[in-house]
Parts: C-alpha cells; sequence; structure tokens
C-alpha cells in the first residue's frame, strides 16, 4: 500500500506519538491529569499549547474525575475533547465514563494501560481498562507506537461519526509501548486536519419538538444528561448497542480510508489476523504482545509449524463475526489475558472469545493463558511454550487446563 | 466594577422566566423560588449546569424540562468541573470563530452536599484555574433528594435521617461548615451570600456574580419544609429570620474585601433588632428537641456559635457594633 502524502520520520515513544496526533487533529479542549505512564502525553501537550503550537484550552484539572467531566462538558458545547490517563486514573474516572458515553459525547481518550492497586504497580497490564469494559467506550488497542500515532487520529473521526457519537478509549501498553522510542511516520499536518475535519452536529428534536443541533447552544435550548425514569431510560441504553454495532462498520471504514491517505492498514480496522488462513494453531491477543507473538510465528513457521495469530484491534465492540470467520479452520486456540477477571474462569478475553465461538459450527480447543500483570515480561520462549502445549492438546485430544498462567512462580 | 442595573419588581415580573412552572418541586419548595429568582438575572447567552440533586431530579424528567436555557446535568460532584469544560469550550470555538458569541455566561447549580461535601475538590479546582463562571450553591442544608441525610451544610442540632435526634444524640453534632469564607480563601473575585426573602439583593449579586471577570461564588440560603419539618408557607418568612436571627448574614467580598450587606448592615447598626436564634428555631421540626430540658443547652450552643461568627464576620467587615441593649 502506498502513501498518497509525504510523511515524515521521528523517533516518538507511544506517549509522545498519542501527544503528536492529538497536536495535529483540531483539538478544542484538551483537559487531563498526569499519571505514570501517560505523564509523557500530558507534558507534550503542554509544550505545544506553551510553545503556541496549538490553538487548544488546555485544562489541567486538579483529578481525572474533573478532567473527564471537563471534557464531556465541552463536548457537548460543541468542542472536540481529548484526555489521557491509566490505571487508577481512570478508575476515578469511572463514573464520567459511563456518563460520558450515555451523553453520547465523542470524546478520545488515551491510556497508557498500567495494572491497578493493591499492591501498588506503576507496570503495564490491562486491568485498568478491562475493568472498563461494560462502560459503552470503544476500545481500540494497539501494537506500537505507529499504530498509537494511527489510532489516536482515526478515533475524532469514528467517534464524531453521526451514526456511532460514542467515546472511544486508545490503549497502548504501559511502558512497553508509552515510554519506548520507536521509529513513527507521522502525516503532515494539513493531512490530517483535513481527514479529521470539523466537528459536525446531528440533529435532535428538542423538548418543544423543534429540530435543533446536539450541543449545548443559547439560541436551540436543549436539556442534556436529564433524569429518565423506569418509561425511557431503557431505550437510551438500546441506543448505545445499537450506535456500538455501527462502529463496528464505521472503524473498518475508517481504517480503509486512512490507509488510502497513509498506507497503513491495521487488518479490518477491528481484527489483525497474521499467518492464521492455514493454521492449525493459533493465539489470539491484544496490544504490544502481538508483535513478540510473531516473532514466535515466523519461527515456527520456520520450522514448518502451522502456528498463527489473531490480534484483536478492537475489543468494543467485540468483532464477533470476523472472529468466528478467522478461526472457522483453526484446531487450538489460546487466548492471551493481560488481565483477570477474579473468580470468572478466564480472562476476559477468553471469556468472549470462547463465548463468541459457541454457537459456530466449528468448535476449536480454546484455552487461556494469563500473563504479563504488573508487567511482568513475557518472552519468545514463554510465548512457544504456548504453542507446544497447544500441539500437545491437539494429540491429546484433550484441554488439560482450561486457565493459565505463563511465568508464575506457585 | 459592576454595572449600574436598576430593576423595579414589574421589570422582573414581566421578564420571562428561564426556569419555567410544571417542574415537580415540593409545596414551598425555597431551592425552586431561589432558581427562578437566579434566572431573572441572566444578561444574555447563558448556559447552566446542574449538579444532581433535587433542582435536577425536579426540573428536567425526561421527556420534559423547565429549562428554556440549554441545560447540562452530568453528575453530583462536579458541577464545577461541567462549568470548566463548558467555559473551555466556549472561549476556545470563539476563537475559532465556530460559534457566533461574543460572550457566554456559565451558572453552575449545586445544593449543599454538592457543594460543601462531594462537590468541594471541583469546586475548588475550577476557582483556582480562574474559570469564568458562577456558582450558585443552594443551600437547603441537607441531602433533601435522599431523604433528608445531614451534610457538611447542616446546621448544629438539626434532627435529620442520619443525624437523628435521640435519647442520647442531641440531632446533628458538628457545626455548620463555614464554605463561603472558605471561597473567599481562594482569593477569587467575587462571593456573596444571599437569601430569597430579600429578592432584590439576591438578583443584583448573581448579576455580579456574572459580571465579574473570573470565577464567583453565591451562597443562597434555601428552605425545604419536608427536610426541616416547617410550614409550607413559612419558607419565605425563614429566609428573612434566619438573616435577623444573624444564622445567615447577608455580606459580599469583593476581591477578598468583606461588607455587609444592607438587611445585616441593619442589624449591625442596630442590634436591638437582632433576634434570638429560637424564633427562627422554633418554626422548624428538625431541631423540637431543642426545647425540652434535655436538649435546652445545645439550643444555647446554637446562640452562642451565632454571636461568635456574628462578631467574626463584623470584624471582617470592618464594623464595630455598638453595645446591643439587653434582649
Amino acid at each position: 500500500m502506498k502513501s498518497v502524502v509525504k510523511q515524515e520520520v521521528l523517533a516518538l515513544n507511544g506517549d509522545e506519538a498519542v501527544a503528536y496526533a492529538a497536536k495535529q487533529s483540531d483539538v478544542d479542549v484538551v483537559a487531563a491529569y498526569p499519571i505514570t505512564p501517560q505523564t509523557i502525553m500530558v507534558e507534550r501537550f503542554s509544550e505545544y499549547v506553551a510553545n503556541g503550537e496549538v490553538e487548544t484550552q488546555f485544562i489541567c484539572t486538579e483529578s481525572e474525575h474533573s478532567a473527564l467531566t471537563a471534557c464531556l462538558a465541552a463536548s457537548v458545547t460543541g468542542a472536540r475533547a481529548f484526555t489521557a490517563s491509566a490505571s487508577a486514573g481512570l478508575a476515578l474516572m469511572h463514573e464520567m465514563l459511563f456518563v460520558t458515553s450515555g451523553c453520547r459525547a465523542p470524546v478520545v481518550m488515551a491510556i497508557a494501560n498500567r495494572a491497578l492497586s493493591a499492591p501498588l504497580n506503576i507496570h503495564g497490564d490491562h486491568s485498568d481498562t478491562m475493568a472498563q469494559r461494560d462502560s459503552g467506550w470503544i476500545q481500540i488497542y494497539v501494537e506500537n507506537a505507529q499504530e498509537a500515532y494511527d489510532s489516536v487520529i482515526q478515533a475524532f473521526r469514528i467517534t464524531e461519526n453521526p451514526e456511532v457519537m460514542l467515546p472511544a478509549i486508545v490503549g497502548l501498553d504501559g511502558f512497553t509501548l508509552s515510554h519506548t522510542l520507536e521509529n513513527v511516520r507521522v502525516l503532515p499536518d494539513d493531512a490530517v486536519k483535513k481527514f479529521v475535519g470539523t466537528r459536525q452536529f446531528t440533529t435532535v428534536l428538542n423538548h418543544e419538538g423543534k429540530p435543533v443541533p446536539f450541543r449545548l447552544d443559547p439560541e436551540n435550548p436543549t436539556t442534556m444528561g436529564p433524569i429518565a425514569l423506569p418509561n425511557y431510560y431503557f431505550e437510551f441504553k438500546r441506543q448505545q448497542e445499537e450506535a456500538m454495532k455501527n462502529a463496528l462498520k464505521v472503524i473498518s471504514e475508517v481504517n480503509d480510508e486512512y490507509a488510502s491517505i497513509s498506507g497503513r492498514k491495521y487488518g479490518d480496522g477491528l481484527i489483525d489476523p497474521y499467518h492464521i488462513e492455514d493454521a492449525e494453531i493459533a493465539i489470539v491477543c491484544l496490544g504490544s504482545t502481538a508483535g513478540t507473538v510473531k516473532s514466535v510465528v515466523d519461527e515456527l513457521r520456520a520450522e514448518g509449524v502451522k502456528a498463527g495469530l489473531l490480534r484483536l484491534r478492537t475489543f468494543r465492540p467485540f468483532p464477533v463475526k470476523g472472529i468466528v470467520k478467522t478461526l472457522e479452520n483453526v484446531k487450538a486456540v489460546a487466548v492471551m489475558d493481560r488481565s483477570m477477571s477474579f473468580g470468572a474462569n478466564g480472562g476476559p478475553v477468553f471469556q468472549e472469545v470462547r463465548h463468541a465461538l459457541y454457537d459456530s459450527s466449528h468448535s476449536p480447543y480454546i484455552v487461556n493463558y494469563i500473563y504479563g500483570l504488573g508487567g511482568r515480561d513475557t518472552n519468545m520462549t514463554q510465548i512457544r511454550g504456548i504453542y507446544n502445549e497447544l500441539q500437545q492438546t491437539l494429540k491429546k485430544g484433550r484441554v488439560e487446563n482450561l486457565v493459565n498462567y505463563v511465568g508464575l512462580r506457585e | 466594577m459592576f454595572s449600574e442595573w436598576k430593576f423595579t419588581a414589574k421589570d422582573i415580573a414581566e421578564k420571562p422566566d428561564l426556569f419555567m412552572s410544571g417542574h415537580r418541586a415540593c409545596a414551598g419548595c425555597g431551592p425552586a423560588t431561589v432558581l427562578r429568582l437566579i434566572m431573572k438575572a441572566v444578561r444574555g447567552p447563558t448556559i447552566v449546569t446542574n449538579a444532581t440533586g433535587c433542582m435536577e431530579v425536579i426540573s428536567s424528567i425526561y421527556p420534559y424540562t423547565s429549562w428554556a436555557l440549554p441545560w447540562l446535568h452530568t453528575a453530583f460532584e462536579n458541577a464545577a468541573a461541567n462549568a470548566s469544560g463548558i467555559d473551555a469550550a466556549i472561549k476556545i470555538l470563539k476563537k475559532k470563530g465556530r460559534i457566533k458569541y461574543e460572550h457566554v455566561d456559565v451558572i453552575a447549580l449545586a445544593g449543599d452536599g454538592g457543594t460543601y461535601d462531594i462537590g468541594i475538590q471541583a469546586l475548588s479546582g475550577a476557582v483556582e484555574r480562574g474559570h469564568d463562571f458562577l456558582f450558585v450553591l443552594y443551600d437547603n442544608e441537607a441531602y433533601m433528594n435522599t431523604g433528608i441525610q445531614r451534610s457538611g451544610g447542616t446546621p448544629l442540632g438539626a434532627s435529620t435521617t442520619t443525624s437523628p435526634a435521640g435519647a442520647v444524640l442531641p440531632g446533628k453534632l458538628e457545626r455548620k461548615k463555614p464554605i463561603a469564607d472558605i471561597m473567599v480563601a481562594h482569593e477569587m473575585p467575587y462571593v456573596a451570600t444571599a437569601s430569597p426573602y430579600y429578592w432584590r439583593d439576591l438578583i443584583t449579586k448573581v448579576r455580579r456574580g456574572l459580571e465579574v471577570n473570573g470565577p464567583a461564588f453565591l451562597h443562597v440560603f434555601a428552605p425545604c419544609p419536608r427536610g426541616w419539618r416547617s410550614d409550607q408557607a413559612k419558607s419565605i418568612e425563614l429566609s428573612r429570620l434566619a438573616v435577623e436571627t444573624c444564622m445567615f448574614p447577608l455580606w459580599e467580598a469583593v476581591n477578598g474585601e468583606y461588607q455587609l450587606s444592607t438587611p445585616s448592615k441593619v442589624l449591625a447598626l442596630t442590634p436591638e433588632k437582632k433576634k434570638p436564634v429560637r424564633e427562627y428555631l422554633q418554626m422548624q421540626g428538625r431541631f423540637r428537641h431543642l426545647f425540652t430540658p434535655k436538649y435546652e443547652k445545645v439550643l444555647e450552643e446554637i446562640q452562642r456559635i451565632t454571636d461568635e461568627r456574628w462578631q467574626k464576620l463584623l470584624k471582617k467587615c470592618g464594623t464595630t457594633q455598638p453595645a446591643a441593649k439587653a434582649t
């Protein structure tokens, strides 16, 4: 795939790539609070503000709860709003995550994925965003800094689409991506500005039955964030589900359109398979781990082992169709979870992949590997071990342990 | 510093209501009266944001609304953070030519729970950052929306459902937090207190709060007949008595300079007009137990605290009170 615009190569870590994308996306309001490992995003953006490189109101709030609140309020006032957080910060936003999606505010938030306390741990895992999986936000997990940059730009187009109007999280693995320098190809400012465009407002009927833009506008008063009793609340929630379904299509379309400019494409935007067509054994995972898995797949392929990888780029909405289709010929699947769902008989990704396959005519062996909590390294040898165990499962014709832990002392 | 806005009762009566009728507030609701008066002071394009609470609930039951203004509710503890976001959005959208308004006023409304307690962090942060908005605290002195639970704004001795007067406890054991003084300590441009009985004073202060460049805080006394166990017809009378007993003095602090507002200044100059707190307390069921021998000491303590706070206020206002005649 070719890029139609000239792109510069910058040495950026994941956080810087996110800040650079936000800088180019004509963001009106950024409200944020610092937390490791997201801090670099906020610091870089503050520098852009201090140097007059952005036309953005930057609010350094006194908490993450207020950061997301301010973004939500700015968004419904008509601004394009962006924030970033991690771990405890995202947990403190919990209440407002639901309010933001419920108010249908297209806020974009980058998360440098980090473990949750206790014990306190600042390193990478997916506990923070997985704990928010039912909050009504789109969730995109990226593999590298390049994808972090590309996904933040894409997120504005996805969230602001009138058929979607839902907020989105772009998650990048704490430290592994947030603090690791990579070569990142960046689009020219004007190309990004043109791609994201300016916010358009859908028309809604206000309380007087008058068509008005969906925003707080003194000339066209609307009541936003009302109380809805049992006679109306349910319909609001059903509409959010419909918007999530629409997002499946929009994420793919935006992925294609972005590819036509940048030359970069992430699968169909929802799933990003690697050597899966003829694979007998496969790993399903999210985020930067996919890079390590790819290297192992290459080695195994060279040895004649039919190994494959299915990286889920989008966890919300969950791409059921793509998963079922992609895994239809795979005989044994290992789902990797970088978070725990205590007492649930497997991690969240495992639960959902397994659930997706239930109605499939094809029923592969499927096992769960929980790994990398609190930033614990997961290396190629361990990944190779997972593929080996999948082969053993096929030989034995049964699953030994449904839920397994990678690199854990027991 | 402030405009010379003159208005008559007729002007106010004729001005269309921006907080409209048809809402679900109780009979005699102080906060609803306060809101109606506040909206009479609106001077141009305005956006209102409301913390969770009685006023949010009674005014926005979908698909109905009492708001003829753009209005936003998001949660309980964050009215000031909502205002921050709205203020920032307005500023940048104006700069980028994406809205046509030269200026938009932002009003944040919250009850005592959403201000004294759960909302104080967002409020303090927004004021420290200097956002241009008016924060109005309508203080009915407890969590009324959830059924009369005590807050940091509940006065000493008040019986609430979480500080009930019982065999060994005389209602709330702690004093009312001096929230408006806490806001003055933020070195913000405008802080004032108001009471709906003095409606002209209230409306003027709202307008001043809108006129200042930067954050303004208005603490409005707002009786709740349901929670105070008071006569629905007496809410406005209670609003007067709270001022006349000096339990809720009226003042302004412009750039940190305290000055008494007329109704309280009159009491400073003619102390014999200052009424004993029992006149105010005895009209409310929440203080009924204080009029029994068992808890009469608490009644005395309330009088003592009220006098002590009044003297402190006079000092801050640079007013020395003539020696009071025996009451």
